[in-house]
């Protein structure tokens, strides 16, 4: 039976929930005109989870025998979904409308979307992974296909949805195999038990882990599991395919960490150089196929399967400094990425998004705010001085070279230069060129405005201040790693 | 006991391959279901009385439902004019199945699977009730939040199957 | 244990011998007295005596499958409802709360499905 501790201790996640449910009921009593109210009371809601979370920070609470952990790691990934949540859904809330599919239960799925990332943030036990991974997929899978009229959207929601589900059958067939060998499903006791039973070398366990991996490797998309992703993004409408690429990538490492370092720590030798090989082929496909591209949400696409892979190298790396800094990468990653997603977004003429990256040829001159933004944002993901996403390399390949793997973060720095190519070439685009033909333009609203505004600070405050968030990442740890 | 378990697994067994290898699909899904049941039966010789009923209820139940009027609702009936786009795609399956299969083979003869301490026995399990008590207690307990998690779970995919498949929302 | 569900296997194969049995006689009756022309009409399926009006295999409306999934979705909710049942008495009251909960949560589908029309022919 759940004490009155434990509920408090697990209130951001069913504040969350209650949300969500209220969300779901208030679309059905709210005229169809007035539905922009639930962006407001949706916002609301993440606030006030928001500020559950920051009140329990600083605990470290086992809940339900094991299967929920709520402590610092899981509160600061927690803020990371929340936020990213919270721009979404400013990005969203004039889109939905101007592309008629302002349905209440977009609000609903993102929020229960956002409750499964944040139950695989801070699970204890692999149910309790699959239970948040699958509330998580099955949300974005019917918000990939939202626009439920438009065969590209159908195209991207039916590609993610059989291919995730496939993900999902090899993510339970490796969870099935680590209980078959353990006996257990709670990642301490995995830990265990392989101490105890001696099963270092156990084929079973390590064929189980192996499934694990590739399970969740398709989630947060790393080659050669990511061939979904640019269909997907291109396909889903802009908002989600932002929120995806942020969220799901987030609780997807979440929850990598929560399982490679609390359960199989002891069979680090063995994944580490499976993960390094993944690491740089996500890399260097990312970034290989990513210059090649001409549309806008393909070429982010490709991008954020790239920036996975530099998250890689702080797992891979499996000290202190790699970890916080994969927190910190997943921060920063989270303004920068959908700060891009929100200028796509805005450059639109109510229906019609331009996202051919031709479109955005003059827009320095016509839209000076909105490309200086943009450059903000592409400068922050190639990695360029003083933005946040420089910081966040930084920190993550001087991890990596602490840890021994020199060489990988020289081939990490070699792809950043060849990254800095295409996110220049934007840049090049918006002040150099003068558009040919039709030319973009740009809807105004104010929820927009502000995501894209909120990002930029974001994006700047961690390159220039970064010292409040890096304390904050590396107390996270604390309690995690000294269990 | 032992013999049981081959009158029941060489069923499910030509079954399961009589799913894949049948041109009518129709007759496909009639063979999922006796493979079901046969699955049933063996989860039932394991003393797993309460998945052999899930896998009869919600399996050869609602999901064949489910296959049939999918088949109905596509007009599959027979597999004519369904031409292979990818003519490599059999033999690379074939190629990757098949070193799959081995590989499970050689871990699961390299596996010796002990019972782990403090697992129950099927005489214990007998002893506190049955099969179906035991998951009852557990799942009430240990295994609450898996539990409702699950609930909201089931929320979700009755809002996604309704967004997605309502004409109008 | 696993013998306890000997009856039912016996009746299991008592019904499956009960239609073989039945397929025999019938050939068996057909070879001995019958003479044997072959008829399209005899290939025809049998609806009760009604002459059938096109193939039986006709596409069905998209709603089916909708109806269908949530026809699952709600026959899970009601799997989980075994494992409780049979422990009810032990888990008194907090036991009632627990489900309770888990059916509210789908309790609340229901209403979202039912205000949402979905369960109406369009």
């Amino acid at each position: 039976m759940p004490t009155t501790q434990e509920l408090i201790a697990i209130s951001p996640e069913i504040i969350l929930a209650l949300w969500a449910l209220s969300v779901m009921f208030l679309d059905l009593l709210i005229a169809q005109s007035r539905k922009s109210i639930l962006a407001y009371w949706s916002l609301l809601g993440l606030l006030l989870a928001g500020g559950a979370e920051f009140s329990l920070w600083g605990r470290e609470e086992i809940l339900f025998q094991g299967a929920f952990v709520q402590d610092n790691l899981s509160l600061f990934l927690d803020l990371v979904l929340l936020l990213a949540t919270g721009l979404s859904l400013l990005m969203a809330k004039g889109y939905i409308k101007d592309l008629e599919m302002e349905h209440g239960e977009y609000y609903t799925l993102t929020l229960f979307a956002t409750l499964g990332g944040m139950l695989m943030a801070g699970a204890g036990d692999l149910l309790i992974v699959f239970l948040g991974l699958e509330v998580l997929s099955l949300s974005l899978y019917v918000l990939s296909g939202f626009r439920r009229t438009e065969p590209m959207a159908q195209e991207a929601s039916l590609k993610y949805f059989l291919l995730g589900a496939f993900a999902s059958g090899f993510l339970l067939y490796g969870i099935a195999l680590v209980f078959g060998s353990t006996g257990t499903t709670l990642l301490g006791g995995i830990a265990v038990a392989i101490t105890e039973g001696g099963l270092l070398g156990d084929p079973l366990l390590l064929l189980g882990l192996g499934l694990l991996g590739v399970g969740l490797s398709f989630k947060v998309a790393l080659v050669p599991f990511h061939m979904w992703t640019p269909d997907v993004y291109e396909g889903a409408p802009t908002p989600v395919a932002g929120y995806m690429s942020v969220v799901a990538k987030a609780a997807g490492f979440a929850a990598a960490l929560r399982i490679f370092l609390s359960a199989f720590l002891q069979l680090a030798g063995d994944w580490t150089l499976l993960l390094s090989l993944l690491a740089l082929l996500t890399m260097s496909g990312g970034n290989i196929i990513a210059l090649a591209q001409s549309n806008m949400k393909r070429l982010l696409a490709y991008s954020s399967i790239a920036h996975a892979g530099y998250i890689l190298l702080g797992v891979i790396a499996l000290n202190s400094w790699g970890l916080s800094s994969v927190l910190f990468y997943l921060a920063a990653y989270g303004f920068m990425n959908l700060g891009a997603f929100a200028v796509i977004v805005a450059l639109r003429d109510g229906e019609r998004e331009y996202l051919a990256l031709n479109d955005y040829a003059g827009l320095g001159s016509r839209h000076p705010l909105l490309a200086l933004s943009m450059a903000i944002f592409m400068l922050s993901l190639a990695g360029v001085p003083p933005t946040a996403g420089f910081l966040a390399k930084f920190y993550i390949f001087g991890a990596a070279v602490q840890a021994g793997y020199g060489w990988l973060a020289i081939l990490a720095v070699l792809n950043s230069v060849l990254a800095a190519f295409y996110y220049l070439r934007v840049i090049v685009i918006m002040y150099m060129r003068e558009p040919a033909g039709q030319v973009a333009k740009m809807t105004h609203s104010p929820a927009l405005a502000l995501a894209i505004f909120l990002a930029v600070i974001g994006t700047v405050q961690l390159g220039l201040f970064p010292a409040a968030v890096v304390e904050l990442a590396q107390a996270s740890l604390f309690p995690f790693l000294g269990s | 006991m032992e013999a049981f378990f081959w009158v029941v697994a060489i069923p499910a067994t030509v079954s399961a391959v009589g799913v894949v290898m049948m041109r009518d699909t129709v007759y496909s899904a009639l063979l999922l279901v006796v493979h079901l049941l046969a699955v049933a039966v063996l989860f039932v010789l394991l003393n797993a009385q309460l998945i052999a009923a899930v896998q009869v209820v919600v399996y050869a139940g609602a999901i064949m439902v489910l296959f049939l009027f999918v088949i109905m609702m596509l007009g599959l009936g027979r597999g004519e004019g369904v031409k292979e786009k990818l003519p490599l795609q059999r033999p690379v399956a074939l190629l990757f199945g098949g070193a799959m299969a081995i590989l499970l083979g050689v871990v699961m003869s390299q596996t010796t699977i002990q019972p782990v301490a403090g697992a129950l026995t099927p005489g214990d399990v007998l002893a506190m009730g049955g099969n179906t008590q035991v998951v009852g207690r557990l799942l009430f307990s240990d295994y609450l939040l898996a539990f409702e998690v699950t609930s909201i779970l089931l929320l979700v995919a009755i809002i996604g199957a309704v967004v997605l498949a309502k004409r109008r929302l | 244990m696993p013998e306890d569900y000997l009856p039912i296997l016996i009746y299991f194969l008592i019904a499956v011998g009960f239609a073989l049995a039945g397929i025999a006689t019938s050939h068996l009756l057909s070879f001995l007295f019958v003479r044997r022309r072959a008829a399209k009409d005899k290939l025809i399926p049998y609806e009760s005596g009604m002459l059938p009006q096109g193939p039986a295999r006709r596409r069905f409306h998209v709603q089916f499958y909708l109806v269908a999934v949530l026809f699952i979705l709600f026959d899970i909710e009601i799997v989980f409802l075994f494992p409780w049942a049979v422990v009810f008495r032990e888990l008194q009251i907090l036991g009632l709360i627990e489900m309770g909960l888990f059916i509210l949560v789908l309790f609340l589908g229901l209403i979202y499905v039912w205000k949402k029309g979905a369960l109406e022919w369009e």
